[in-house]
């Protein structure tokens, strides 16, 4: 009883001030980027910045429940979660609502709730629980077990088609491969492999492509490839990024977003907003941000006091780390666009809701480390 | 404590393979950081460029045209304001679906439109697809514009003539620059779908009238959706012309002529003015300064009665005897004749084998000069054209303005034929037959005229040999400065020819009116002199005048000033196919005359020129 009290006293001070302020400073500029290539769009009901003001509520909401509920209770919940969301995934498939040429979202009254976001917390909270229960010994525990544990809702997601949440599965489930499943050694000969496979693999996977995952990836390799069509995103993306020069246009000041030559400004290509109106020193700014948010999450993964709490850090980690770095380069023109949010910064409620869900766990692990039993 | 130390060394391990984490993140971000910087600063410049052109598109303003007024201030050509449909290429991404749209919209020509796209330039600026919209069609497109990106509704100014039909030769019209126009450095500063002048004083002036384009940047969205205007650079108006012309005497001149055609010049002899200048059949400029269908346009140019013709400057006629003015100084001034030798007149010329016939069977007698011209004899000119011979002829005829220019500020003018030896050499690579002569004398054969030669020659005349150079534009109003520049009239040339014989012409064509072939013109209001004239048209005059076909009657020539005294006004008539000069055209000349008096009697309300409002 008494080490409960005390812990009680620690748990406030392991509430970790400098992450929750970082979240919000990401969360502000998502925000106001929004407003900027928004505001001016009539329609009705809430302007986009606001539902995404409503969104930031119950991801803080969502936040403190992860935050304050166990790890060890919540991974538990694991399992059946997963077949939860494998059957709303799968509902998708029949049901959901389509939008340009996918079906992603389960329409809720006036908004649409996207499975395939929290399907990502979900496989995090999966592959952490398997991995700090399962005995690891030899390659069928390590890696193949775990791997048909992925399978399922990676199809489901590719078929919707996502492939943006596809590829943040594989990410996911390649970090607990690389910090847990493998040996230093079998990493590298996987490397080797891959590498070696890679033409095959590229053949199987440009076979199992939609049309436009092609062009997309056509587009990317040479943007004047068709400028006006499937490139178009790329090339606007690019140039308002560039034009943003050092200090940028300043707010409301970016025409590329403002006239609308970009599109989706306020979601896949917000970061492209916020760097035609801010430039290079709002660009660095805001990575510094993501990287301090990252370093400090790291920390916490490397002083976890158990291995469930490490995993689930390093699960959140690698697949905040994913979406930032894919969806800057995709921006950026480094990567071919494929559909993910910038976390914390586009407009979105479910990738909001579960981003911050993820911090809000992330932030668990950090409090309970000291605490012993449970 | 097994379970402990083995949870531990794995939970070690994982946490040792962090470091991995670690140093890929920097090593991303690193890279994210280094493409961002290149991006941004390293070819900053470039992508600002790119989205400078994303954004703004460069709309053409139409400059206003110049107005045009007559020489009291009437108005003969402005502008109204028109819808204008454009096409930014930029912004259009099907361009078949975008013409099927337009089309079911409002009636357009699908084949038309497409041809307009087509045009090959810059495709930032856009093409003008239609002018002259309906105020319908122009609400349909807007009401339906955000399914039309990149099709833009343009208030412009359009040409229009109050007067209708009046003066449309004067005037001529105003159509799209062609594309081989645009390859004339005179043009360079225009583009497809501007609006220049292709005929009359419309084309003449059009450097002045045309004003300057202006241009405005739009900002546009990626739907080519104008947001706002950036850049302005106004349109400067063109000048405004003050015409010679007298509308009212316009409206008459042609109105004498009604369906027939001909033409009729009026000028004022002291300054070069012209005052009516008529062409029958006309046109109305405001139809051929809008858009024609192909169909419109063969029907115009295939129109047996050639209404395009300017007939006062292009047409070209032989003189018949109003050639004998001309003939009367140059025999004088060379010595030929004196005024009072005479030539006997027994009603033929014997050339050769061939007998030249005078017009009135039995001739006139012994016959002067001044009896020559009064009665038309032919055989007194044929007597001195022989005398002189052809070159002489030429010599003066040229003084005369024959065979050259007026210069007058019209397009085309043509300069009909003074013949001479040389002239046949160079045109016919032959020689001069002595009998051609004989036929000069009394203005057939090779002699050939405008009607505008004619008003200036007996303008000349009438003027005591000074002839001033046709002029239809007396002042420009400059709009940028609001000056009115007045043109001066231009004296062209004075005749070497004595003034007691213009003296003796005058008095002579004088009495042609009172008392010889034209005494049709004689008028109660005024002292007027003139000549008539026939000019053969075929050769075949077999019966009486009504028993021939019309396309084979002779022209009916008129050529007059008046007062007497101190001549304001000359004219010249020329009536196709109406028979002889002083039946036909000497009465239309006497009409013109006589209204001309009316309006410039002091009490006859004049509007006044601006000018002279303007105290300039």
């Amino acid at each position: 009883m008494m080490i409960d009290r005390v812990m009680e006293s620690r748990e406030f001070d392991n509430f970790d001030v400098r992450f929750l302020g970082l979240v919000f400073a990401i969360l502000a500029i998502g925000v106001l980027s929004i407003y900027s290539v928004t505001h001016d769009q009539g329609g009705s009901g809430l302007p986009f910045f606001a539902k995404q003001l409503v969104w930031i509520f119950l991801g803080t909401i969502a936040f403190f429940v992860m935050l304050i509920w166990d790890y060890h209770r919540i991974a538990r919940l694991a399992y059946p979660a997963y077949i939860l969301i494998i059957l709303l995934l799968a509902f998708v498939l029949f049901e959901g609502k389509s939008s340009r040429g996918a079906q992603r979202w389960i329409p809720i009254g006036p908004f649409a709730f996207q499975p395939s976001e929290f399907a990502k917390l979900v496989l995090i909270l999966v592959l952490a629980h398997y991995y700090s229960k399962a005995p690891r010994v030899g390659w069928l525990q390590r890696v193949v077990v775990p791997g048909l544990l992925v399978l399922p809702g990676l199809f489901l997601i590719l078929k919707q088609p996502d492939l943006g949440s596809g590829l943040s599965f594989l990410a996911i489930y390649a970090a607990m491969l690389l910090m847990v499943g493998m040996r230093s050694q079998a990493i590298g000969v996987i490397l080797l492999f891959s590498l070696m496979l890679f033409p095959f693999a590229w053949e199987m996977m440009w076979g199992s492509l939609h049309d436009y995952q092609r062009q997309r990836i056509m587009a990317f390799v040479d943007p004047n490839y068709d400028p006006g069509g499937k490139g178009y995103h790329a090339l606007q993306s690019r140039i308002a990024i560039g034009a943003g020069e050092l200090t940028g246009k300043g707010l409301y000041g970016g025409t590329q977003s403002q006239l609308k030559f970009l599109p989706e400004g306020h979601t896949d290509f917000v970061f492209s907003v916020f760097a035609e109106e801010w430039g290079f020193v709002g660009v660095l700014t805001l990575l510094v941000l993501f990287v301090a948010l990252i370093w400090l999450s790291l920390e916490i993964a490397a002083r976890a006091k158990d291995e469930l709490g490490a995993l689930l850090a390093v699960g959140v980690i690698c697949m905040l780390c994913f979406c930032v770095v894919v969806n800057i380069g995709m921006t950026a023109g480094m990567f071919p666009i494929v559909g993910i949010p910038l976390p914390l910064m586009s407009y979105g409620g479910s990738a909001t809701i579960m981003t911050m869900a993820s911090l809000g766990l992330l932030l668990n692990v950090k409090r309970r480390r000291l605490s012993l039993f449970y | 404590m097994a379970l402990v130390s083995s949870l531990e060394s794995d939970l070690g391990e994982l946490q040792r393979r962090l470091v991995i984490l670690r140093v890929g993140l920097l090593l991303v971000v690193a890279l994210l950081g280094l493409r961002l910087w290149h991006l941004q600063i390293r070819e900053g410049p470039y992508y600002r460029d790119l989205s400078e052109n994303n954004r703004t598109r460069s709309v053409i303003l139409e400059p206003a045209r110049g107005l045009i007024y007559d020489r009291h201030g009437v108005l003969l050509a402005n502008n109204v304001p028109s819808f204008s449909l454009y096409v930014s290429l930029e912004d259009v991404k099907d361009r078949d679906a975008l013409v099927d749209q337009l089309t079911q919209l409002i009636g357009l020509d699908p084949a038309l439109v497409r041809k307009k796209l087509a045009v090959r330039g810059a495709k930032q600026i856009p093409r003008k697809v239609k002018d002259r919209l309906t105020l319908r069609e122009a609400t349909l497109i807007e009401s339906h514009r955000l399914d039309l990106p990149g099709v833009m509704i343009q208030v412009e100014s359009q040409r229009n003539y109050p007067n209708g039909a009046t003066a449309g030769h004067v005037l001529g019209y105003v159509g799209e620059v062609s594309a081989e126009q645009l390859e004339k450095p005179e043009f360079a500063e225009l583009h497809q779908g501007s609006i220049v002048g292709q005929y009359g004083i419309e084309k003449f002036y059009d450097r002045a009238v045309r004003g300057k384009a202006g241009q405005k940047s739009v900002e546009v969205d990626a739907l080519g959706h104008e947001k706002r205007t950036v850049v302005v650079d106004q349109p400067q108006a063109g000048d405004d012309l003050y015409l010679t012309i007298d509308a009212r005497l316009q409206k008459v001149a042609e109105d004498l002529l009604g369906q027939e055609s001909g033409a009729i010049v009026a000028m004022d002899p002291t300054s070069g003015d012209i005052l009516a200048m008529a062409s029958r059949p006309g046109f109305d400029p405001n139809v051929l300064s809008r858009e024609l269908t192909g169909k419109q346009w063969i029907e115009i140019v295939q129109d047996e009665g050639r209404p395009l013709n300017n007939r006062a400057s292009q047409g070209q006629y032989p003189p018949g005897s109003t050639f004998k003015v001309m003939m009367a100084a140059a025999a004088l001034e060379s010595k030929t004749v004196s005024p009072s030798s005479s030539v006997h007149c027994n009603g033929g010329y014997q050339f050769g084998r061939r007998l030249y016939r005078d017009w009135k069977a039995g001739g006139h007698g012994a016959v002067d000069l001044r009896k020559a011209i009064v009665h038309s004899c032919d055989v007194y000119f044929y007597t001195v054209g022989q005398r002189m011979g052809i070159d002489t002829m030429a010599f003066f005829g040229r003084q005369f303005g024959l065979g050259e220019e007026t210069g007058v500020e019209l397009p085309s003018e043509r300069v009909g034929i003074m013949p001479s030896t040389e002239w046949k050499q160079k045109a016919k690579n032959e020689q001069w037959l002595p009998g051609e002569t004989i036929s000069a004398s009394i203005g057939q054969g090779y002699v050939t005229v405008t009607p505008l030669q004619m008003a200036s020659l007996i303008g000349t005349v009438a003027n005591d040999g000074v002839t001033f150079r046709p002029r239809l534009v007396r002042s420009i109003m400059d709009r940028e400065t609001g000056q009115l520049q007045e043109l001066p009239a231009v004296e062209k040339r004075k005749l070497h020819i004595k003034p007691e014989y213009l003296k003796v012409i005058q008095e002579a064509l004088a009495d042609v009116v009172t008392e010889g072939t034209a005494t049709k013109a004689k008028s109660t209001l005024v002292t007027i002199a003139g000549k008539t004239g026939t000019a053969q048209t075929a050769a075949l005059r077999t019966g009486p005048e009504k028993d021939i076909p019309k396309k084979f009657r002779d022209h009916a020539w008129f050529v007059a000033f008046a007062p007497v005294d101190h001549p304001k006004i000359a004219v010249a008539v020329l009536a196709e196919h109406m028979g002889h000069g002083g039946s036909a055209a000497a009465p239309l000349a006497k009409d013109l005359i006589e209204t001309y008096v009316k309006f410039n009697t002091p009490g006859a309300s004049v509007e006044q020129h601006p000018a002279a409002k303007a105290g300039t």
